[in-house]
């Protein structure tokens, strides 16, 4: 059951840090002028939500699975993500704005924040990993 | 989900539509045909008349006023303020004041002198054409008063950039440079310029600049002498008052605004930076201009041969100087010679000139150098006593540069013995104040401009001793601290030919004027840093070049400016990248010659206007497409705003910007949408009705959108109609979201203006919003809701038209709560203005109404640029981080402006990323790319160049207040719309405690018991007090949403001058306007009263007093008001007589009605949109705002200015 857990948790993960990396992309594209803020923020803009879903998910399952280490690992992140779109603005347009995205180092603070978050999902990645195969081989 | 009503063009609908007024209503509009409309002008045209014979409504409006007399008033405020007047006047004043009054004295003598010249100048330059003629003489005075900044004559605040003073100076340390100008001359064709390291240049320049003066007593004389050598700096100066372009000779100018186009050989810039710089270090000043005049001379007049010489109109005891001076057409070869010899002056000033004239410039400008010297010389000796007393006028002289692009290398001189001399001075302020107003006479010429100077204003100074910009101010005891006229703007520290050069700080400020050398000297100063922009300000001399290559550099793309360096005959280095780019330049039709980089205008000016290849065009250039998107619900209509559109659209319809093309359509709206089929070759219009609003459509694809000029009756029929088509309509609700989308869809294919007029929260279909204010709250001192938009469909639709090249305009006239938070969401992101008239009605509220038209006017008939883009670069190191405007930021520095107009200004803020330590200067440049209303592409570039400072005292010296303040203002909004307004209030309050505590820490000697201030920040807890106080950010005082709301838009979207007016206006007494210190503007004469306090305490019941609110002109009577004033003036025979609601001044012939008039028309003449009068006497309505905006009292929420002080004070000691 523990490995089914971990594989779930794994595939999820992986998705995760493909948005990461993908946010990365699209903001750098952004940064360098290859896009423009609009399609930037839209395109971004949808994968917020499944963002917080599939982390949540991760959260989630490990507090049902007790595995409280890691549980408390992601809960920070996973409430942090749930702020971040609560707290958006009625005016705005999502959690990336494009008027609002190039004042105030939003960009860079974006792009902080999705690197975080990329390295933050390779860890827990390799945790998946390695708890997967101890749970593997358990069995 | 209704059915289409009128999807089908059909007549018979559309004749329904037409006449809904039953029978007594003059819809003739079905029936009239094209010949028709003037009879229907006839009525129409009476109505629109009712505006100004508001008297009869008056009796309407009396009713409401009565619940404003309970507002807290005068009485008050003023014993308030004899509270703390008590303790606040230290006795100290009147032992400086000795001193001021002999520079009083001598500066009246001035002013009268130059008086006479004023006069005497014009016959002179008979020859040349009129505004040559009035720069001459504008020039000539100011020259004569050095001191007194009298810039009468300049329209605009390009005129001013040449400070004749300050080039005279100029000439005086150039001669230095006559003394071997052989050797510099046979140099020059060979070395070309030597090849310095970046910047190395400037570099140079620059430290030379600052070396403690030796000569500066020398120098001094000089400039004193020169000052009070009038004629000589006559004849300079009319040629260098001149625009900036500076061409040097006035009939030049003329020939200039005809030939700007074309490329004009300019004499290189980069030499005369060299020359001076090496040649500035050896300061022999006057021995050396003496012997100038002789050699000079010769080569002036054999190389001239004179064609322009009646430009110049010599004052009587220059004529005996040799006439060559004027000579405007030399032969090329011997132009370009020896004007590079010469170096900076002169060749600056070819630059602008017209093609043909620019060789010929540098003779030109030698013979003027030669005489130059030849005055100073003489005059030194003769002037020499007089130094003391014309620290005055030195003051002035050094002024002038500030203001002025180009500023001369004189200021250091005089700016040196300022700070010796002006700190008496300062202080005198108070005691003197009639003396004053001779004295000064007033500087605040164009209003537009705000800088001139007054004496006391930021000077950047430079070395030695202190500067005065760093004189200390205590805050606590220095209670007059308000110049006399407008505050300046503080001229950079930069050597003289490149302060001459820079940008105006009309169109380009920086809060810094000397910028930190690293963000960690930056963070100490605890000021922010960032640049003022208004790109695309109504200028009246802007050198527009046609070039088939547009020269830019290679790596970062700036545009070529003045402030390159170049390397050899042909490359040049980026001054923002520092690459080394190959010369670009091809023939120069000018001198039919190749090469010569430094004569070509956009070398020679740091404002410049490009017309563009196609290379610039991402499509052929629009025409102009107008769209009206009006409100006819029944609210609409009750507020009668229709009448007052159509006739100020048929008024100015001619005047529309735009060429053949242009393109004009209307859309109405209640709760359903309305389309009018105005297609060529109708009888009448077409009405087409839409009530789908869920999902709208166009009726017909083309003819909604038609020519103006093939339609012309069309439209003309629809306007007359259109005031009376709506009369009985009963619909509420307001669909303005479909509408808007309708008008999206109508202008996409094209780009172009949609002006929405709305009246009401909409309420129907898409974008309606709930009115989320409550009434209850608006007083109230904790938290400010709302600020933010309801919804984002408005800032989706912004982003749709902006990408579609639309601007969205809002004009809200609305007598309740209409959310404008999230209505303006539709203008701020597609570069739109908005324009909001709170309890707008068009016969209770004549005011409102007299502004809508006012406003209109200027709406419809001004400039207008399409399909905008603006770039801003700086150079390495300096990176942007924020904008603040009305625009979309489409990538890092490019903002993209559906529309620009002349009225919208931005602000930017900025942080360093790098050290700047491996540079002396810094350049910004901003380039605004559009599509004229004519179909042209153009580029518009401005560059401003600052000097690098590595210590803090450096850093204060150079502070902007006035820049500081507005973009604290620009960021104080964004914070109460992020966070809080509380939190916005506390920031503004911590950007005075840091600034001024860390400079207090900073300086040693001070005593921490005070609250002292920089001269140049010394107005800063004032103008943070005022802002605390604006509509926007107060708290406490009963403040409608809208209100504060709509406040907070204009803080974003207004450029610096009239933002400061909306900030801290201006307040004069106008009761005892004298002829003694009066400017002349177009013959006119504008006596120039001085600048009071705003407080209650200045206030008396004897006086008037008119406040200058930017949008509004307040005149408030006082209860024992001269009666012969208020029969003069207001045409009453006494006070009670006067009339509650009183909106303009009767055309009386005495000589205070004439003054008072001629001094507010000039007021008016001096900003875009002419302000509405109101005349107040006590238990008026208005009087409460008149009150609110004396923000030095204390009312029952804020503080009084005193108290301010001294809670910074507390905060600092904590």
């Amino acid at each position: 059951m523990e490995s089914v857990v971990f594989i779930f948790s794994l595939i999820d993960c992986c998705a995760l840090i493909f948005l990461s990396v993908y946010f990365i992309i699209t903001l750098s594209d952004l940064e360098c002028d290859y896009i423009n803020a609009r399609s930037c923020c839209s395109k971004l803009n949808k994968w917020v939500v499944p963002e917080v879903i599939g982390h949540a998910v991760v959260t989630v399952l490990m507090l049902i699975s007790l595995h409280w280490f890691i549980f408390l690992l992601n809960l920070p992140v996973a409430t942090w993500n749930i702020y971040r779109y609560i707290m958006v603005p009625s005016g705005n347009m999502g959690v990336f704005d494009p008027t609002e995205i190039h004042n105030r180092g939003q960009l860079k603070s974006h792009m902080k924040e999705a690197m975080i978050k990329l390295g933050f999902h390779l860890l827990c990645f390799f945790m998946y990993l390695y708890s997967m195969i101890l749970a593997l081989i358990n069995d | 989900m209704s059915a289409p009503a009128g999807l089908p063009p059909r007549p018979a609908a559309a004749a329904a539509a037409f006449s809904p007024g039953g029978p007594g209503s003059s819809l003739e509009a079905a029936a009239r045909a094209g010949g028709a409309p003037r009879c229907q002008n006839g009525p129409m045209q009476s109505q629109m008349q009712l505006p100004s014979g508001y008297g009869s409504h008056l009796p309407n409006y009396s009713a409401p006023s009565g619940h404003y007399s309970q507002v807290p008033n005068k009485a008050a405020a003023s014993h308030l303020d004899n509270q703390y007047r008590a303790s606040y006047y230290p006795g100290y004043y009147s032992a400086p004041a000795q001193n001021v009054m002999t520079s009083v004295g001598s500066n009246v003598l001035n002013a009268q002198e130059s008086h006479q010249l004023y006069n005497n100048t014009p016959p002179h330059s008979g020859g040349s054409s009129d505004r040559p003629v009035q720069g001459a003489v504008s020039s000539a005075s100011y020259l004569h008063v050095s001191a007194q900044p009298s810039y009468s004559a300049f329209d605009n605040h390009y005129s001013t950039s040449v400070s004749s003073s300050v080039a005279s100076q100029g000439f005086a340390r150039n001669s230095d440079h006559y003394a071997m100008p052989v050797v510099s001359g046979a140099m020059y064709p060979n070395v070309s310029y030597p090849p310095v390291a970046a910047g190395g240049v400037y570099g140079q320049t620059f430290t030379s600049q600052s070396l403690p003066a030796v000569g500066q007593f020398k120098e001094t004389n000089a400039f004193s002498s020169q000052s009070t050598s009038v004629p000589h700096s006559l004849q300079q100066h009319v040629p260098m008052g001149y625009n900036t372009t500076l061409s040097t000779v006035s009939s030049a100018q003329a020939v200039q605004d005809n030939l700007s186009r074309n490329l004009t050989g300019s004499v290189p810039k980069v030499n005369n930076q060299i020359n001076t710089g090496g040649i500035d270090s050896s300061q022999p000043v006057h021995s050396v201009s003496q012997n100038v005049p002789f050699t000079k001379p010769g080569v002036g007049t054999s190389a001239s041969s004179a064609v322009m010489s009646s430009v110049r109109s010599p004052a009587p005891s220059l004529s005996s100087k040799p006439p060559s001076s004027p000579s405007v057409t030399q032969s090329p070869e011997l132009a370009l010679q020896e004007g590079m010899q010469y170096g900076g002056y002169v060749n600056n000033q070819a630059s602008s000139a017209p093609a043909p004239l620019s060789s010929s410039s540098d003779d030109e400008e030698e013979d003027e150098e030669d005489e130059e010297a030849a005055l100073d010389s003489s005059s030194t000796t003769s002037s020499a006593s007089p130094v003391l007393n014309n620290y005055d006028a030195l003051e002035g002289g050094g002024y002038p540069e500030t203001r002025s692009v180009t500023s001369s290398p004189v200021p250091s001189p005089s700016v040196v013995q300022t700070s010796k001399a002006s700190k008496p001075f300062g202080y005198g302020y108070p005691a003197l104040q009639p003396g004053y107003q001779n004295a000064t006479p007033p500087t605040p010429q164009y209003p537009g401009v705000n800088q001139l100077s007054s004496s006391l204003g930021g000077l950047s100074l430079q070395h030695s001793q202190q500067p005065e910009s760093l004189r200390p101010v205590n805050l606590t005891h220095d209670r007059n601290i308000l110049p006399v006229s407008s505050v300046p703007a503080p001229v950079p520290n930069l050597n003289s030919d490149l302060r001459k050069l820079n940008c105006s700080p009309d169109s380009f400020r920086c809060t810094l004027t000397n910028i930190p050398q690293t963000q960690a000297l930056l963070n100490k100063a605890k000021l922010p840093l960032g640049l003022l922009l208004h790109p695309f300000r109504d200028l009246t001399q802007l050198p527009v070049i046609t070039s088939s290559t547009i020269v830019r550099c290679r790596s970062c793309r700036t545009y070529i400016n003045p402030f390159v360096s170049f390397i050899d005959q042909r490359r040049w280095k980026c001054n923002l990248c520092y690459r080394v780019n190959d010369e670009e330049f091809m023939y120069n039709p000018l001198t039919r010659s190749y090469g010569e980089p430094h004569k070509r205008p956009e070398v020679q000016n740091s404002t410049v206007e490009f017309i563009a290849s196609s290379d610039y065009m991402l499509r052929p250039p629009q025409p102009a497409v107008y769209l009206f998107v009006l409100d006819v619900s029944h609210n609409a209509v009750e507020a009668g705003y229709l009448t007052i559109l159509c006739q100020s659209l048929l008024e100015n319809l001619d005047k529309l910007p735009g060429d053949s093309r242009t393109r004009i359509g209307f859309i109405t709206f209640d709760s359903t949408v309305q389309f009018y089929n105005l297609q060529e070759g109708l009888s009448q219009p077409q009405m087409l009705i839409v009530s789908d609003i869920d999902d709208i459509f166009l009726p017909t694809p083309d003819s909604l959108l038609v020519n103006l000029h093939e339609s012309k009756e069309l439209i003309k029929d629809l306007l007359n109609a259109l005031p009376n088509m709506f009369t009985n309509t009963r619909e509420t609700h307001s669909a303005l979201g479909p509408a808007l989308q309708a008008a999206f869809k109508l202008m996409s294919p094209t780009g172009g203006r949609i002006s929405v007029f709305q009246t009401q929260l909409p309420s129907l279909g898409a974008g309606l919003l709930h009115s989320r204010e409550d009434p209850n709250q608006r007083s109230s001192t904790k938290v400010v809701q709302h600020l933010g938009p309801a919804t984002d469909f408005y800032k989706k639709l912004a982003l749709d038209c902006s990408g579609q090249q639309t601007a969205v305009d809002l004009f809200l006239l609305s007598s309740q709560y209409s959310d404008l938070a999230s209505l303006a969401c539709m203008s701020k992101y597609s570069a739109g203005c908005i324009y909001y008239y709170p309890s707008f009605h068009r016969s209770h509220n004549p005011a409102q109404a007299e502004k809508l038209q006012k406003d209109l006017k200027r709406y419809l008939t001004r400039k207008i640029g399409f399909e905008a883009v603006m770039r801003i670069r700086c150079t390495k190191g300096l990176s942007i981080h924020t904008f603040h405007g009305n625009f979309f930021v489409r990538s890092t520095d490019l903002l993209s402006l559906a529309n620009v107009n002349p009225d919208a200004g931005y602000a930017v803020q900025m942080s360093i990323e790098e050290s700047l330590t491996d540079t002396s200067l810094v350049c910004f440049q901003t380039a605004l790319l559009y599509t004229s209303s004519k179909g042209e592409r153009r580029i518009r570039v401005h560059t401003l160049c600052l000097p690098v400072v590595s210590s803090l005292s450096d850093v204060y010296a150079g502070a902007d207040v006035q820049a500081v303040v507005c973009l604290l203002a620009n960021m104080a909004v964004d914070r109460s719309v992020s966070s809080s307004l509380a939190d916005a209030r506390d920031a503004l309050v911590n950007a005075v405690v840091d600034s001024l505590s860390a400079y207090m820490s900073t300086a040693s000697n001070l005593q921490q018991s005070m609250l002292v201030a920089p001269n140049s920040l010394k107005l800063f807890p004032l103008y943070i007090l005022a802002l605390l106080k604006q509509k926007a950010f107060r708290t406490g005082t009963s403040t409608r949403l809208d209100d504060r709301v709509y406040a907070m838009c204009q803080m974003k979207s207004q450029p610096l001058v009239h933002l400061m007016k909306m900030i801290h206006p201006n307040l004069y007494r106008i009761d005892k306007l004298t002829d003694e210190s009066t400017i002349h503007v177009n013959d006119r004469v504008v006596p120039q009263p001085p600048l009071q306090k705003l407080s209650a305490e200045k206030l008396t019941r004897e006086g008037a007093f008119l406040m200058d609110c930017g949008s509004i002109f307040y005149l408030w009577i006082g209860k024992n008001c001269d009666n012969n004033f208020i029969k003069d003036v207001l045409g009453y025979p006494n006070y009670a007589s006067v009339p509650q609601k009183m909106t303009q001044l009767p055309e009386v012939d005495a000589p205070s009605s004439e003054r008072t008039r001629s001094f507010i028309s000039w007021l008016r003449d001096s900003r875009p949109l002419s302000p509405v009068l109101q005349v107040i006497k006590d238990e008026n309505p208005a009087k409460t705002d008149f009150f609110q905006h004396l923000i030095e009292d204390r009312t029952e929420a804020a503080f009084s200015y005193y108290e301010f002080l001294l809670n910074i004070q507390q905060q600092i000691c904590k």
